[in-house]
């Protein structure tokens, strides 16, 4: 990426980054957020984000993005995931395992269906 | 064109909202949207559950995370025309809470509202182009093109802003007193050095969003003429420091950081500097003895930071949370930022609450909540409907405040008058089964471990404090103890040279004055009201309730239990150690504490 | 004589790196106490001494930063060290029992390390994931919610 020299660089840059989430919503792009903070890893969500990642390949899923975040601020709920599908609001589970978290792609991701008993309000 | 929108507009239609007009208040949003031409920016959407359906209609807006409740269809065009059109928001539809204060003074406000945690948990902290889709590094290409150096401090000065690291110096003095020394080099340093245990604001905030604290930085570096910064991160993060390297490196990449940053001709370069494990280090005289590769104590202050800092040139030193909060200041305009907050405390802070508390973890609210909102309202009460008994505000050299203190609001001067702390943020919730002398001992331990035994003071009257303290507890108190720790403590609090040392006696002393009667049961009756000091309390049978199943004197690990089956046991006093295994195992709430 | 030798050479390996990588520079000295003590272990006094002769500081000096910071240590440490956080928060959430459970099953007491080097035991301030308590570090790896009967299989994955 070239250096920003100038106001109008870094408005290009944003509205472009704009433009990139903007295309994920509108064409209903799939995303799901693990919370990787050292909470977060501490609470087993490397083990989360393998078993959502190893879920996608072993069912040949495709067109679902996997994104990290920092710290959601839900520190005891942790592993936290959120899922965003097109322009819906997020929505976040708490406590992911890595069988919630195959629950979360199967009925969340792919059906549609929240799975409501792990749903966190924050 | 792709449509993205700037605000997200979350509609209550539970059905206690749709009751009172949420299908109507969602028509005329959407005719008024239209009407002025924000149809494209603002979209709106229905959600369920935001949580005051008794106040309804309720609506939330994103990015702001602000909550409106109680409007009418008649209050949608006035609404739209303040909050999406003008940018403010508007006051009057705010959720309201309890007020305490005249009504007129104190504008109600949402509980929670997020500056500085506003992309903590909705950003890729590794990606730069998700904060500058946020209009990350926006308050810096204002700064750099169109405000001077005098500009930027005056701004500061108009927010109110105060050092959120503990002692609320104001900010635009800091960067006053250090633009205006002679130097050819001045350094900006971030303290992220958060030591008080219970406290992980800090780390939230360099994990989760670290560009907001580097941009806070590089205007910071702007206004006082610095061209060299360093943030020193305690090596208990490591992910942070980690996430700290990547987005300097990026904005390095983007020309953010370095020679001629946006094309201008100013220049500043950023490093991050790892601690090695001492707590005295978020002292700030102590950090930069560190930073110089010194052992990390304390040095005497005059002369401050400003005049003679690191390597004895100007140096501005604030902690992440004040520098989170300078791009937004900038952004939206210190009218804004003072608009938050009481007369004296601006803006937000964020706050990490423990201990008996429903819900533990990071808030963010406007100074001025009092503490009965924190902690019975946001914090959802204290556990197992137990009652509430203090609560420690500032980490461990706070003070613990008492609950007729509940209704205190959160600034700065109120905690000092109250004989606590703002401090980093901590917050620790106690309960009715609290020993407060066991309490106080246990911060004096942590006080006297982490003295970094420089000055005598602290270094030889927290360990005499701390003596004192173990021998009441463990039943030896004498006659005399309360006025030798009073006089200890304004001793340590006065002649210490630094904030570890003056700190050091709140909670011994905040504790001997609000529960002093627990002191006087612990020296004179040798007993602990809470039933917490083991060499006071004696664990019993109650014979009644006994039904001889064996179970405590099976597990009781140094045999002090004795009895026949289905006979009443017996504990034995002397062969007891306390350690309760007794209580745990027991089906019939048959032992009792004594 | 061989395994001196083979010693001398790791520390002035480890010294060599940590100077190549943060300039050979008094203000840089506790960077470089913390990548030598990462790549040892600990600091070994031939360690202190050879970067006083490279930074040209006296031992002393050198020694009195090297004792003033907790997470540096002058006495040799096992491979893995195991960090147990000692703060208020983790202890009320059942933090006593995991300390108990975890020197019973390495056999240490606080600041031991085992005969064989395989671990060391020490506490460390707050982590700041209070959040997930009682933690548990085991070298880089944080573990939070740490319940006394997970202590074995963790620590099994420091089998090597």
């Amino acid at each position: 990426m070239p250096t920003i020299k100038s106001i109008d660089d870094l408005k290009r840059i944003r509205e472009e980054a704009l433009k990139k989430q903007g295309m994920k919503s509108a064409s209903g792009q799939k995303q799901i957020i693990v919370g990787m903070g050292t909470c977060g890893i501490a609470a087993g969500a490397r083990d989360t984000m393998k078993a959502i990642l190893e879920k996608i390949e072993k069912d040949n899923l495709s067109g679902i993005i996997v994104t990290q975040t920092g710290c959601i601020g839900v520190c005891e709920m942790e592993p936290i995931v959120q899922v965003q599908i097109g322009d819906a609001p997020k929505i976040t589970y708490g406590k992911v395992t890595k069988d919630i978290a195959a629950r979360i792609v199967d009925e969340h991701v792919l059906a549609g269906i929240i799975v409501k008993d792990h749903i966190v309000n924050i | 064109m792709m449509k993205y929108f700037r605000t997200h507009i979350l509609v209550c239609v539970d059905p206690e909202c749709l009751s009172k007009g949420a299908h109507d208040i969602l028509d005329s949003l959407n005719d008024e949207l239209v009407a002025t031409g924000l149809i494209d920016e603002v979209q709106v959407l229905e959600t369920s559950r935001i949580g005051a359906c008794s106040q309804g209609p309720e609506m939330m807006v994103y990015p702001e995370g602000v909550h409106y409740a109680g409007m009418s269809v008649d209050d949608i065009p006035y609404l739209v025309e303040e909050h999406f059109l003008k940018g403010r928001i508007a006051k009057k539809f705010i959720l309201p809470i309890k007020s305490t204060k005249d009504e007129e003074l104190s504008a109600p406000t949402a509980k929670e509202i997020r500056v500085v945690l506003r992309n903590c948990g909705e950003i890729d902290p590794e990606n730069i182009e998700e904060y500058i889709a946020r209009d990350g590094y926006m308050a810096l290409a204002k700064v750099i093109t169109e405000m001077s150096q005098d500009d930027v401090i005056n701004e500061i000065k108009k927010s109110g802003i105060r050092g959120r690291g503990g002692a609320g110096f104001p900010t635009h003095l800091k960067w006053k007193f250090t633009q205006r020394e002679q130097s050819d080099i001045r350094y900006v340093i971030c303290n992220a050095d958060e030591g008080d245990p219970g406290a992980f604001m800090n780390r939230r905030v360099l994990e989760s969003d670290p560009h907001s604290v580097i941009e806070g930085m590089i205007i910071a570096a702007y206004a006082i003429g610095a061209s060299q910064g360093y943030v020193y991160c305690r090596a208990e993060y490591p992910i942070a420091v980690k996430t700290l390297n990547i987005a300097i490196q990026q904005a390095k990449n983007l020309g953010l950081l370095g020679e001629n940053i946006m094309g201008s001709d100013f220049s500043f370069e950023l490093e991050v500097r790892m601690g090695a494990g001492a707590f005295v280090c978020g002292e700030e005289t102590a950090l930069m003895n560190s930073i110089e590769g010194k052992r990390g104590e304390p040095r005497p202050r005059p002369p401050f930071p400003a005049v003679r800092g690191l390597w004895k040139k100007p140096t501005n030193i604030n902690n992440v949370e004040t520098y989170a909060n300078v791009p937004q200041i900038i952004l939206k305009g210190a009218d804004w930022f003072a608009s938050m907050g009481t007369e004296k405390s601006k803006g937000t802070k964020t706050f990490a609450m423990a201990g008996d508390i429903n819900h533990t973890g990071l808030i963010e609210v406007p100074m001025g909540i009092t503490l009965r909102e924190i902690i019975f309202d946001i914090g959802n009460g204290i556990r197992d409907n137990k009652e509430f008994k203090a609560i420690q505000t500032g980490g461990p050299m706070g003070g613990c405040l008492p609950k007729q203190y509940l209704d205190l609001p959160v600034d700065y001067e109120s905690l000092i008058q109250a004989g606590s702390m703002m401090g980093s943020g901590g917050m620790i919730v106690m309960d009715e089964d609290t020993c407060m002398v066991d309490i106080a001992r246990f911060f004096m331990e942590f006080t006297q471990e982490e003295s970094c035994g420089k000055c005598t003071p602290c270094r030889v009257g927290t360990k005499r404090i701390l003596d004192i303290l173990e021998r009441i507890c463990a039943g030896h108190g004498r006659q005399g103890d309360i006025e030798q720790l009073e006089m200890l403590c304004s001793e340590i609090k006065q002649d210490s040279l630094c904030g570890l040392g003056q700190g050091a006696p709140n909670p011994v002393e905040s504790t001997l004055k609000h529960f002093r009667d627990e002191y006087e049961a612990h020296i004179l009756e040798k007993r602990c009201p809470a039933k917490v000091c083991k060499a006071l309390i004696r664990y019993q049978i109650i014979e009644n309730t006994c039904t001889g199943c064996t179970v405590c004197a099976r597990n009781c690990p140094v045999n002090a239990i004795s009895g026949e089956r289905h006979q009443p046991h017996f504990i034995d006093p002397d062969t007891c150690i306390r350690c309760g295994i007794c209580v745990q195992v027991c089906n019939f709430n048959a032992i009792e504490i004594v | 004589m061989t395994s001196k030798n083979g010693k001398d050479r790791l520390i002035i390996k480890a010294v060599d790196s940590a100077i190549d990588h943060f300039g050979e520079n008094r203000e840089e000295l506790i960077p470089i106490l913390n990548h030598v003590n990462r790549t040892l272990g600990y600091l070994p006094s031939e360690a202190l001494e050879e970067i006083s002769n490279r930074l040209k500081s006296s031992r002393s000096q050198l020694f009195s930063v090297a004792s003033f910071y907790h997470m540096l240590s002058t006495k040799p440490r096992g491979k893995h060290v195991i960090q147990f956080c000692e703060s208020a928060p983790c202890h009320v959430v059942g933090g006593r029992e995991v300390w108990q459970t975890l020197k019973e099953t390495v056999n240490l007491e606080e600041d031991e390390t085992s005969p064989d080097g395989k671990w060391s035991l020490i506490t460390t301030s707050c982590l700041g994931l209070c959040g997930v308590g009682p933690v548990i570090v085991i070298d880089d790896d944080a573990y939070g919610n740490v319940t006394p009967e997970q202590i074995k299989d963790i620590l099994a994955k420091y089998s090597d």
